[in-house]
């Protein structure tokens, strides 16, 4: 099983969490437009003292101890994108090239103490996202073990530089350590019910970026249409898609979010979600899905994956295959909820294999027999799986570092304790479900919610609980 | 996740039913529904080159006619996107061969100069038939319905080919009053987010534009006769304020579109911003025999409150064309009242005793005198009729509290008043499932009353609040729920009933609206050939 947080961390991550938070000064300089972090640091200092910021004079460089150096692509990119946000259009400060204060802070200075500091790299679910950020004259300090760490920080960083009445930038006197207390902070997006153009992903991906949310859950396919546009197997989305040509995300769509979403240590979790789901997948392939009966006749219409023939399972090696080499996350998404048996019992076919199986009349187990079959073809792509809870409440037998995703609310903190208490990762979405719409103010519902409200048999299992928030489902 | 369950296969199954039924020359709907449209399967192509609108030699308007010149211009631009664009490909033309296509617009009465009112008749006659369009109307305002009509039926095949199909429409609205009430001082609405609030809206007829324009939070108006008020009251004195010609452009802008321009500038209760800049205006508050600091509705007990308000409302009749104004007069807490010494004395001398609904109601007949001697007539919300049941003078009510609506529509309509409805239409309030066909089945005359009493509704409105609503999400929240309203007010309810039979054509306008840069959010799962990209 794998516990991300170290005990002693989740121990001060729950202390913390109950109020051990300091940083009194906060509360005293805090004016309508000066230091509002989100999220809040885990520890924060700050004083009165104000630096000038000038946009002429002002860098973001590379500690000479630093690992990382200006052939770290992602750090010099994230330099210009928090220095863009930081001073915005640069036009404006033309004619404040002259004024310099003796109370300039002159740089921020990076340094990325890890040896390697995965530059090149993809963040993960064991990645250290933890910073130090020191704000005194004349230069700033950022600490952190790897690139991941150091952009968490600089978002920091850039929200606590503010105008003063005079439109020039200041910062005051801060000292911040930070980490996150759950590792896996996510969003899901469903760009199946509607297509969602390329740029609204970016955006999405940019504003995640600014709230430290580093998991994009893509639940890119699902019924209603296909637009993931596969190389294995092209007619998925020529006939899957709402249209062929407008409605895709063609392959190098695919990359660019995965590059835009890593260049902002973000993780791409694609979700391919069967066997229920997958009315779009049976356009392009036929014999995928299980024929439904009206008495002795097909109807006409398609139910869930057809789990009794071999051809499905051939099909969706050769699809996972291509799916792990185009996704580089560690983790790959397989769904697995809300599927309808019905068309599975009308179909004589599935009622002999059934009958041969042992399964008796009992479909839950046939459903398992599937998935089964589908995590072990999974695995031997060496990716790890992420699965809705039903997968994980009808018994399947599941890989070690497997995790499941709880988002049925009725029963939440049980599901929870139970997940746990059998030794897997789990993620928590339920109290998440953000295309729920409500009136007013509905942000403090989701602000309350405290994951780790459960019953925990001891400290020694850990549970290992991560939150994704599901938007929209 | 399918949360939506059988509903969501209920529908899929009902709407690939409609879809499969629907011939392959596909006719295009118009929404909201005409009275009377006929269509048949013969079809026209249409060439941009080889099109345009002319008026007819009988029309009473003629080139010059401000609004329907304008309004040509425009249609022209909705109709043939691509071409507006730039985009020319000859290719079109292979098959079949474009002809000449002419719609001759004739108005039977002049008056292009003028604005609409509630006598003003909207109705129109359009016939779509080889090589021409004959559209007849007796005011511009009618023209401008028929054009919008038209644009709707004009549509594209694959290969972006312009067709419309033989059509007969006589349509008129069943209400005169089609409203949409929206609210810039919770939140400031920069001016080109109202105007292109305003271009929605005439896509979908609604012709009345209420602008609550100044409320508790802000007062963004910027007045002539008292500059304090923005000034001291507005969120930003420069950047949240809508200046004369700000104001100017929105009346225009409306009137282009036959939209009317209501202003409501609500009182004595929903007056916090205006003490900013008029101090003595409101009521001082009482802790004991000291004031409070903090202040309650207008003073309705000193005689600069109502010289105040004369002054305020001369300006707003010459500034705002409409003969309409709204006077608010809604949820007036009378707590502030109580804890003065100066007003229970006033209560006194005037014999209300502890009725501060009496009070109330002298202090909107005062200001609803004033508005009537400027030839204007009075729009209250329900409350002034609540407290007050025997009108004394004519004004109309508009019902907005939830509940039995259609029982106060009664009563209001008993005690000969006539009535907007409004309540069912609140549509800042979203229902759990995003819901549009709740707007579309209302009855607004679903309630026990004579044909005179009916005949006093003069129809309703969409309101969209602004306490969570601004510039960043204004548009999808209307859009297209509002539609679903547009509707119920224009058509007739017989045949609009069903909402199941309405959501294919809705479905349909709502991808229309996106083409024309509405930001409208889905009704449902699908997609439309023209998303909106983002950004």
């Amino acid at each position: 099983m794998y516990c991300l947080l170290k005990f002693a961390s989740l121990f001060l991550a729950v202390s913390v969490c109950h109020g051990w938070l300091f940083g009194d000064f906060v509360g005293k300089q805090k004016d309508l437009d000066e230091i509002s972090l989100w999220p809040q640091p885990q520890k924060f200092q700050s004083s009165a003292v104000a630096f000038k910021l000038s946009p002429v004079r002002f860098q973001i460089v590379h500690a000479k101890e630093s690992s990382a150096g200006p052939n770290c692509s992602l750090l010099e990119n994230a330099f210009r994108r928090y220095f863009e946000y930081m001073f915005g259009d640069m036009k404006k400060h033309e004619k404040s090239r002259k004024k310099v204060f003796d109370s300039d802070l002159v740089e921020l200075k990076v340094w990325v103490t890890s040896a390697d500091p995965e530059c090149d790299g993809y963040p993960s679910l064991q990645t250290d996202e933890s910073y130090e950020l020191s704000v005194d004259g004349p230069s700033a300090v950022l600490k952190a073990a790897n690139v991941w760490g150091a952009l968490r920080g600089l978002e920091t960083f850039s929200q606590l530089v503010y105008e003063d009445d005079y439109g020039v930038n200041n910062i005051n006197k801060t000292v911040i350590s930070d980490f996150p207390r759950f590792a896996h902070r996510g969003i899901l997006l469903d760009s199946s019910r509607h297509f969602l153009p390329l740029k609204v992903i970016l955006a999405n991906l940019e504003a995640m970026a600014m709230n430290k949310f580093n998991v994009f859950h893509w639940h890119i396919v699902d019924d209603q249409s296909f637009p993931y546009m596969s190389r294995t197997f092209p007619e998925l989305s020529q006939k899957g898609a709402f249209h062929p040509f407008t409605h895709v995300y063609t392959p190098s769509d695919v990359k660019m979010v995965i590059e835009f979403a890593r260049m902002r240590g973000i993780r791409v979790i694609p979700e391919f979600d069967t066997p229920g789901h997958t009315q779009s997948w049976g356009n392009g392939i036929t014999n995928l899905l299980t024929p439904c009966f009206s008495g002795s006749k097909p109807s006409g219409t398609f139910g869930p994956v057809n789990p009794i023939l071999n051809s499905s399972y051939e099909f969706m090696a050769q699809f996972f295959k291509e799916i792990s080499a185009v996704f580089p996350d560690a983790y790959i998404h397989l769904g697995g909820d809300e599927v309808d048996f019905n068309c599975w019992k009308s179909n004589p076919d599935v009622g002999k294999f059934m009958e041969q199986q042992g399964f008796g009349t009992d479909y839950s187990k046939l459903e398992s027999f599937y998935i089964q079959r589908l995590l072990d073809i999974v695995a031997a792509t060496n990716k790890g799986y992420m699965v809705w809870q039903e997968v994980f409440d009808n018994g399947v037998k599941l890989k070690d570092d497997t995790v499941v995703e709880v988002w049925i609310g009725n029963k939440m903190e049980e599901e929870l304790q139970n997940v746990t208490g059998a030794g897997f990762t789990t993620i928590l979405s339920a109290p998440w479900y953000l295309d729920y719409i409500s009136y007013g103010q509905d942000w403090q519902k989701y602000y309350k919610v405290e994951p780790l409200n459960f019953p925990a048999e001891s400290r020694h299992t850990d549970p290992c609980v991560e939150r994704t928030a599901a938007v929209p489902r | 996740m399918a949360h939506t369950g059988t509903y969501s296969r209920c529908l899929q199954v009902w709407f690939s039913l409609v879809v499969v039924s629907v011939p392959l020359e596909q006719v295009e709907g118009v929404w909201p529904l005409p009275q009377q449209i006929h269509q048949s399967a013969d079809r026209y192509s249409l060439s941009p080159q080889l099109f345009s609108f002319t008026y007819g030699k009988d029309s009473a308007a003629q080139a010059g006619c401000s609004v329907l010149d304008a309004a040509f211009k425009r249609y022209f631009s909705i109709i043939f996107p691509d071409f507006t664009k730039g985009a020319e490909n000859g290719l079109h033309y292979l098959w079949p061969e474009p002809k000449p296509f002419v719609v001759s617009v004739s108005v039977k009465s002049r008056g292009c100069d003028g604005y609409p009112d509630e006598d003003s008749d909207e109705s129109y006659n359009l016939s779509v038939s080889n090589g021409q369009a004959v559209l007849r109307s007796v005011t511009v305002w009618g023209s401008l319905r028929g054009l919008e009509s038209f644009s709707q039926l004009v549509y594209q095949d694959d290969y972006g080919s312009y067709f419309l199909n033989k059509t007969e429409i006589v349509d008129f609205p069943r209400f005169a009053f089609r409203g949409l009430l929206l609210d810039t001082s919770r939140h400031y609405l920069p001016l080109h987010a109202i105007l292109k609030n305003l271009d929605a809206m005439a896509y979908s007829k609604f012709n009345v534009f209420h602008w609550h324009i100044v409320d508790d939070p802000s007062f963004p108006y910027q007045s002539r006769t008292f500059p304090d008020l923005s000034n001291k009251g507005a969120f930003h004195p420069f950047t949240h304020i809508y200046t004369q010609s700000d104001v100017m452009r929105v009346i225009e802008h409306a009137r282009m579109r036959g939209i009317r321009v209501v202003p409501e500038f609500d009182s004595p209760g929903h007056t916090q911003s205006w003490g900013k800049g008029q101090p003595d205006l409101l009521t001082p508050c009482y802790k004991g025999d000291v004031p409070s600091g903090s202040f309650g509705p207008v003073d309705p007990t000193v005689d600069t409150t109502y010289k105040f308000m004369e002054r305020l409302l001369k300006e707003v009749k010459y500034v705002f064309p409409d003969s309409y104004v709204h006077l608010g007069g809604d949820e007036v807490s009378f707590a502030c009242w109580q804890s003065n010494p100066n007003v229970r004395k006033f209560m006194e001398k005037m014999g209300f005793g502890k009725d501060f609904t009496k009070l109330e109601s002298f202090y909107m007949e005062s200001i609803m005198n004033m508005t009537a001697a400027l030839n204007k007539t009075s729009i209250v919300w329900q409350d002034v009729f609540d407290y007050h049941e025997r009108p004394r003078s004519k004004y109309v009510v508009e019902v907005w509290k939830q509940g039995c609506y259609l029982c106060e529509m009664r009563r209001v309509t008993k005690a000969g008043l006539k009535v907007i409805l409004a309540a069912p239409f609140y549509l800042d309030l979203p229902i759990p499932t995003h819901s549009w066909a709740r707007y579309y089945i209302v009855r607004p005359l679903a309630f026990r009353g004579t044909d005179e009493q009916k005949k006093l509704v003069i129809g309703g409105e969409v309101a969209m609040w602004g306490e969570y609503v601004d510039a960043t999400n204004l548009t999808p929240r209307l859009w297209p729920r509002a539609c679903a309203a547009a509707e119920r007010l224009w058509s007739d309810e017989e045949k609009t009933l069903n909402a199941d039979l309405a959501f294919p054509r809705l479905e349909e306008f709502r991808c229309q609206l996106l083409k024309r840069g509405i930001q409208a959010e889905p009704l449902f799962v699908g997609h439309c050939k023209h998303e909106y990209n983002g950004l």
